[in-house]
């Protein structure tokens, strides 16, 4: 067997571990394993490229030290960068490391347009697009990081949405014109490129609320995969094309399914709808919320035959899922009933919410579905809703005006009895009233999550 | 015409038609492979994925090992220290998410 042969086995290999991971990742069984193959089919094809690759010339791979350097620095910081960070910081991480590979593909575009000035227009148009969209998925991926540290506010406006239009179709006539005229502002021009599509990219994620960074960090995703498979073009590569392919496709369904969970389409998401909405829900003028305190909603909760939790991202804000399970237990002692109703959006990214309960050791089979809850709710003694909003806005089924009309909510106010736990009575990231605040079955119980948590665990154990 | 031209011209450039075959096949393969996913595992899956396109490292590997002049090698080592950040960050976030989904008795 030649080295060429045992290079396109490792690549067939690789490609067959990616399609089988992704498959064996959809499913909660599976998961793991997929994950895992994914993993070893990756190092599969990065082993056999670094011993078996020639190129056109039949040179082999060079600068070895350079590149084990390079993959023991990548390793030793990515290993420790991905065991420290906390699961509430889940989304900025793949964010990061999503913006990791774009840089690399851009990198991979300017050298080879360095280096090997190519003629063709076929050659400079998959290095030119390669490195656009690697560059924006860069740029954008660091923005969306900044957003979801909250280092980062939304700023946008209809012009810039028409700019942001205008410009990147600017940038795709100059990629389309430097690959067909070659003398076209000479060797400048990839500099030019990479600049625009870097000012593009912070412009594309500039406009886009916080709430849906989730959404754009999965469609950046699949751009990264798209730039991969610009560079699979450029080397006739297999195990990249489908790769690439592979989550480039993957990742625009995904990105399509998360809008689905909230009602909105991709359009909505990326021209910022929420922030131009012009109704902001029904009044609420004239009408008066109830309060509670701790140990009123203790003993309500401890009497109860059933109670289900609707935690938010404001229990994970709180750092209170310990906590939470903790109540959980307290209340389980005493003969409740508990489940943990999970909105498919709760939280940061969809799925986010069941990853930080899970990590507070809460059974998996108490973590129950919006569509599987909703029917039992009218039987629920009563409902404890911990730092979530929209998610339980009776608007969305009542009030065509709301931005958030036709979402799928969690019908908490079917409800016997209704806690809302809440810092203050801030709006939730639709920015609109909430009408189940001011439910005559509601009572608000105002606090941190966390510490309110901790003085109901107190006040159950009086009980 | 121009754009009839530049088509030809970029299709000239691909070794053979397989390219084209594996794209379109390949892409039908992610769409297929991620329907029916229920929500709780979007985000391993999206983290998953994010690891998978890490295979353009395979892309500043190559570059790397053909390098000389100071810049190719330059950047070509800062491409292959981020592409395996990408790697390796990705599949580690990935496992830990996972690691949280074990059943309970």
């Amino acid at each position: 067997m030649s080295n060429l042969d045992i290079l396109k086995l490792c690549y067939l290999l690789g490609s067959l571990s990616f399609i089988v991971g992704l498959k064996m990742l959809g499913k909660p069984d599976t998961a793991k394993k997929g994950n895992f193959y994914a993993g070893i089919g990756m190092a599969i094809a990065i082993l056999g490229t670094i011993f078996f690759h020639q190129n056109g010339e039949g040179e082999k791979i060079g600068n070895l030290a350079w590149i084990f350097g390079g993959i023991a620095i990548g390793t030793i910081v990515g290993y420790f960068a991905a065991m420290k960070v906390k699961m509430t910081q889940m989304p900025q991480m793949v964010s990061l490391f999503n913006g990791m590979g774009g840089a690399c593909a851009a990198l991979i575009g300017i050298v080879e347009m360095d280096t090997h000035h190519p003629e063709a227009f076929g050659e400079r148009f998959i290095i030119f697009l390669g490195l656009m969209i690697g560059t924006i998925s860069f740029a954008g991926s660091m923005i969306a990081y900044g957003k979801l540290e909250g280092k980062i506010k939304d700023v946008g406006s209809k012009f810039q949405q028409i700019f942001n239009n205008t410009f990147i179709f600017a940038i795709i006539a100059l990629v389309g014109y430097a690959s067909y005229d070659v003398e076209f502002m000479s060797s400048n021009v990839i500099w030019i490129i990479f600049g625009a599509s870097l000012i593009y990219g912070v412009l594309f994620v500039m406009p886009i609320g916080g709430a849906d960074m989730p959404v754009v960090i999965s469609l950046l995703n699949s751009f990264t995969g798209v730039a991969a498979a610009f560079g699979g073009f450029l080397y006739d590569n297999q195990v990249m094309l489908t790769g690439g392919i592979l989550v480039g496709s993957a990742g625009t369904i995904l990105t399509v399914l998360m809008c689905k969970a909230m009602n909105r389409s991709l359009w909505n998401v990326i021209i910022g709808a929420f922030s131009t909405s012009t109704s902001t829900g029904k009044s609420t003028e004239g009408l008066s919320i109830r309060e509670i305190n701790a140990t009123d909603t203790a003993i309500l909760c401890a009497y109860a035959q059933k109670v289900t939790i609707i935690p938010g991202y404001g229990l994970a804000v709180a750092q209170a899922q310990h906590t939470c399970h903790e109540f959980e237990k307290v209340l389980e002692e005493k003969g409740v009933e508990v489940n943990f109703a999970i909105h498919p959006v709760a939280g940061r990214m969809p799925g986010h919410m069941n990853v930080l309960l899970a990590e507070a050791d809460v059974s998996y089979d108490k973590l129950k579905e919006m569509d599987d809850i909703n029917p039992q709710l009218p039987n629920t003694d009563v409902v404890i809703v911990i730092g979530a909003n929209d998610v339980v806005n009776p608007a969305a089924e009542t009030d065509p005006g709301s931005p958030i009309y036709g979402m799928p909510i969690i019908k908490a106010n079917t409800a016997k009895n209704i806690i809302v736990m809440k810092r203050s009575m801030a709006k939730g990231y639709a920015g609109i009233e909430n009408e189940l605040f001011y439910d005559s079955k509601t009572r608000m119980l105002f606090g941190d999550a966390k510490a309110m948590l901790e003085k109901l665990i107190a006040e159950v154990k009086a009980v | 015409m121009i754009l009839l031209e530049a088509t030809g011209a970029f299709l000239k450039t691909l070794d053979t038609w397989d390219v084209i075959y594996i794209l379109i096949l390949a892409a039908f393969l992610g769409v297929e492979v991620i329907s029916n996913v229920p929500a709780i595992l979007h985000t391993p899956l999206m983290s998953g994925a994010n690891a998978i396109h890490g295979v353009v490292i395979i892309g500043s590997i190559i570059v790397m090992g053909h390098a000389d002049s100071t810049l190719a090698l330059v950047l070509g080592f800062l491409a292959v220290i981020l592409g395996t950040l990408n790697v390796v960050g990705g599949f580690v976030v990935t496992n830990r998410m996972l690691q949280m989904f074990k059943k309970k008795k």
